[in-house]
């Protein structure tokens, strides 16, 4: 084959797209949070969450998340070494893990609603289940893209389409675990005060 | 037998098009044409030609160009709408006029939302689709696949806004949809949910597209290509990219909230509840002031290239223009109270927002300057592209200044939805974004389709459109002066308003001329492509870009061989080099790298429009299908490696050789 | 088709993780404790809610730099571009939230009053 015209890293323009995709991502975030913090103003929220907050379960949670965020790291790591058993573990339990988060995160809103204090309820109410439920829908998809990346792993091995796209998925999950800090800070610790 | 779950709540009373007069007609002549295009394919066996070079293509030019026929559609759309309003407000002096308040308020509204994200967004597009790439040296965008998605999203969230016409209703809001009035109480119709979904659909398209460009830009210049010998019209481009970025996930947010309060009885802008309206007004203007940047920066570069061109001279200033293109686009993200200074935010609020807002406009002042300053001493060449120019300079500077009256706001409490303002946005989007527009879209024809437009033709356009524009909203001004509000249906008889509105009546029938001799000129050029008056070669006006030194129309690949770039305005250096005697060197090929065709990104945003017309109507079965849709066909798509080829050298020797003239291979 | 490299210019190590983690699990877990202690009846408060907002604010923000260091691998020799457009969306996300906190509150006390 003759000598190829080009010169352009596909990978890296790849990689630089997906990270302004994220960039995007942290104004949307912005703007849910700055809707949190006006409707919860302390003369107009009417009903807020500060009654229901249960510290020891949203630090759980947050463990869980973290968890994850190492366990995805695991993951990357054995993708340098093409080791596709060992990445398809981590993958597996980064999944349960976040698999986890997810479920303690629906069992806060089921009860929530159960009890009466839907989002419909108030301003307040609806902005915490718009903040929180966003990053939980966040998390939901990272788990069916790592199921997709499970299967890819099995067709494809580590070949270097799937190592991209781990490292998008990496860059993804890390990002989630990071709004995941300011979710935890501004809507359950300063709310609980 | 209950058929709710088939149709959800699509009754046959929603057929708005068989109890209406005034949409049956025009919802017929949207159903014509989609019947009539089918069968027009079908009986020149055009099908399979339509899916393999433009439903399934990832080329960057082709898109351009299905981007520029949306536009130009929807602008009639759009248009048809203002010359409704025109003509009803010339009348209703003292009765009701043709058009009932309700219909006018959802005209207003759909007139609005067309122009902005159908018409002059989709414009806007096709240009940075049809330039982009071939003025920075590269093949294609950085991301084809994703290029051909964005574009069938906006299409999709066209056809909503569309359908919503016939079939049940469009919004009644105004193009920005405020609440409460926005809110399942006031509006308890299918209207605003066709506009959520309609804007939510084609922003992801948008937003998409301007991660493409920036990447691209970034990432894919030739070797050479600094970023100070980038085209100003690539500056522009990034910029206005860079705005897309950061603000439409806020759009996103916004009405994401909003269709939560009306679907989920929510309480983000509800009155009571502790729901709060002006959270809303907050957030979307957060968006929408960089919206109204991210159509007129490109503008401002269509100008720049043409402003140069015409003028035979290097762009005045070029440092100091990327300035000011980067401190406008800086500050665009610190205005946006200036849209709501009458909403109470009090007078430290009000200071803050009005002095930035003066502030932005003197880098707009500095460009200004050095359009004029590139074409004294220049050769200014009168084609219908620097006409719009000139036009551009002078109105576009009325504009800017009546936006800096009312960035006072003490003056803006006078003027605020008055007609004033209407006049005012009108002058720069008109005057700047839509004359910027179509500038370009003159300039670059021939690059794209090998021929030039009709001259004199396009000078009897651009005459209509200017006294058109100036007739319409000149008395607009007065009229906001005398305090007329906006969005009137009727209004007193006493006010003495009729005559200043009949004037602009007028005037809308003169930009009626205008797009009418745009489409004679576009139909009367391709019938006469052959002709001399309309030939060109690879460079029909002596152009000082990359974009010049590639055979018109462009090949697929766009360059046989990547340029290396020395200096601002290369391709003018390297022709002037070659007048003084430098020889030129014979090129050496070697295969291009090109994307694969793919029909993914069409599909995609099929599925998406079942999601979008589902939710409308709530008919689940629909929504579900179109959720599965995208995922199985995005999923689908990732575990395809069949997507790029080779294009070995001697398919382009023998590409080359048939576009170029003799010996110039 | 993607070039020849397989292994990424910034390569994540198993110590930077293990680093990353540790400081994210320290910061979390202070933060926790503190306003843990704080509202609990039985604990008399020394600090002020305000003070508390900040620190929490603080080590919050410590924690986002943790992660970006040590997670995402983001620094500016090597992602030169993602730095720049990372420090501007920082910039402009600043905006967002102070000058909607501003409007709002300004918006609030004027018409409510």
């Amino acid at each position: 084959m003759s000598q190829i015209d080009t010169h352009h890293d596909q990978d890296e323009i790849a990689h630089f797209g997906f990270w302004l995709y994220i960039m995007s991502d942290c104004l949307l975030f912005a703007a849910l949070f700055a809707t949190f913090v006006v409707l919860h103003d302390p003369a107009y929220a009417v009903h807020g969450i500060k009654e229901f907050i249960d510290l020891k379960f949203v630090f759980a949670e947050t463990m869980f998340l973290l968890a994850s965020s190492f366990t995805f790291g695991m993951a990357i790591l054995s993708s340098y070494h093409h080791h596709t058993k060992k990445v398809m573990f981590w993958m597996i339990v980064t999944m349960v893990l976040g698999g986890c988060f997810v479920a303690m995160e629906l069992y806060e809103f089921a009860h929530l609603i159960h009890e009466g204090n839907g989002p419909a309820v108030s301003g307040a109410m609806s902005s915490f289940f718009a903040l929180v439920g966003t990053h939980g829908l966040h998390v939901s998809c990272g788990l069916i893209w790592m199921l997709v990346m499970l299967v890819q792993l099995a067709v494809f091995g580590v070949n270097s389409d799937v190592q991209r796209r781990l490292g998008y998925l990496s860059v993804f999950w890390t990002f989630l675990d990071i709004v995941w800090i300011f979710v935890f800070s501004v809507v359950y610790l300063m709310g609980a005060l | 037998m209950s058929w709710h779950w088939l149709f959800g709540n699509l009754t046959i009373k929603e057929l708005a098009f068989l109890h209406n007069p005034i949409i049956a007609p025009a919802f017929g002549m949207m159903i014509l044409a989609a019947v009539t295009v089918p069968l027009v394919l079908t009986y020149k066996r055009k099908w399979t030609w339509l899916w393999t070079q433009w439903i399934t293509t990832v080329d960057h030019k082709k898109i351009g160009v299905m981007y520029l026929i949306l536009a130009f559609i929807m602008l009639v759309r759009g248009f048809s709408d203002a010359l409704l309003m025109r003509s009803q407000q010339a009348i209703a002096s003292g009765n009701m006029g043709y058009l009932p308040p309700h219909h006018y308020n959802e005209i207003f509204t759909a007139h609005g939302v067309i122009m902005i994200f159908f018409m002059a967004m989709p414009l806007m597009f096709g240009l940075w689709n049809l330039v982009v790439p071939i003025q920075i040296g590269a093949r294609d965008v950085a991301f084809p696949y994703l290029n051909s998605l964005s574009f069938w999203l906006t299409v999709i969230g066209a056809m909503l806004v569309n359908i919503s016409l016939g079939i049940g209703e469009f919004a009644a809001t105004g193009w920005l949809a405020y609440p409460p009035l926005s809110g399942i109480v006031y509006s308890p119709g299918v209207g605003v949910d066709y506009y959520i979904w309609a804007l939510q659909i084609s922003g992801i398209g948008t937003l998409l597209a301007g991660i493409n460009f920036i990447a691209t830009i970034v990432k894919m210049r030739c070797p050479g290509m600094t970023f100070f010998r980038l085209p100003i019209f690539v500056w522009t481009v990034l910029s206005a990219s860079i705005l897309i970025v950061m603000v439409f996930p806020v759009l996103t947010v916004t009405l994401g909230l909003l269709f939560l309060d009306r679907f989920f009885d929510m309480h983000f802008f509800t009155m009571g509840m502790g729901g709060n309206a002006m959270m809303y007004i907050n957030l979307i203007w957060i968006w929408g002031h960089p919206e109204v940047y991210i159509l007129i920066l490109p503008a401002f570069g269509v100008f720049s290239e043409v402003v140069a061109t015409f003028c035979k001279k290097r762009l005045f200033g070029y440092n100091m223009m990327v300035w000011a293109t980067l401190s406008i686009c800086f500050m665009s993200f610190i205005v946006w109270l200036h849209h709501f200074f009458t909403m109470g935010s009090g007078a430290n609020v009000n200071a803050f927002f009005g002095i930035a807002t003066m502030i932005i406009a003197i880098p707009t002042g500095v460009k200004v300057f050095n359009w004029l300053f590139t074409m004294y001493r220049g050769k200014i060449h009168f084609y219908t592209p620097m006409i719009y120019a000139v036009a551009f300079i002078s109105t576009f500077a009325v504009g800017g200044m009546t936006g800096v009256l009312m960035s006072v706001p003490a003056v803006d409490f006078q003027l605020h939805n008055s007609l004033f303002l209407v006049a005012h946005f009108h002058n720069v989007i008109v005057g700047g974004v839509i004359f910027g527009y179509f500038a370009g879209f003159i300039y670059w024809f021939p690059k794209i389709f090998g021929f030039k437009l009709n001259e004199r033709l396009g000078k009897i356009s651009c005459t209509c459109w200017v006294v058109g524009f100036y007739v319409a909203f000149m008395p607009l001004y007065i009229l906001g002066l005398m305090g007329m509000t906006r969005r009137m249906s009727h209004y007193p008889a006493d006010t003495g308003w009729q005559p200043f509105l009949i004037v602009a009546a007028i005037g809308s029938l003169l930009v009626a001329a205008g797009i009418f001799f745009q489409f004679v000129q576009i139909v009367y050029s391709v019938i006469n492509r052959h002709k001399p008056e309309h030939a060109c070669e690879s460079d029909p006006w002596d152009g000082r870009t990359l974009e010049w030194s590639i055979p018109s129309p462009a090949p697929f690949y766009n360059f046989a061989v990547t340029p290396t770039v020395s200096d601002i305005d290369e391709f003018w250096e390297a022709k002037q080099r070659i007048k003084a005697g430098e020889k030129i060197v014979k090129p050496v090929y070697r295969a291009i790298h090109m994307p694969k065709n793919t029909g993914i990104g069409f599909v995609i945003a099929l599925m998406s429009g079942a999601i979008g017309f589902g939710m409308i109507w709530e008919i689940y079965w629909l929504v579900i299908l179109g959720v599965v849709g995208v995922l199985a066909a995005w999923i689908l798509r990732s575990f395809d490696t069949d997507v790029d080829y080779y294009v070995q050298p001697a398919e382009i020797r023998k590409i080359e050789s048939q576009a170029l003239p003799e010996g110039k291979v | 088709m993607s070039n020849q490299h397989a292994v990424p210019t910034n390569q994540k190590t198993l110590k930077g993780y293990i680093k990353g983690v540790m400081l994210s699990l320290s910061l979390t877990v202070v933060a926790f404790l503190l306003v843990g202690l704080h509202i609990c009846p039985q604990y008399q408060p020394f600090l002020s809610n305000v003070w508390v907002v900040a620190i929490v604010s603080g080590l919050a923000i410590i924690q986002l730099i943790v992660q970006v260091h040590y997670f995402l691998g983001l620094n500016r020799q090597e992602g030169k571009w993602d730095f720049s457009a990372f420090l501007f969306t920082i910039f402009v996300v600043f905006i967002v939230l102070i000058g909607s906190l501003w409007i709002m509150y300004s918006l609030n006390y004027n018409m409510m009053h």
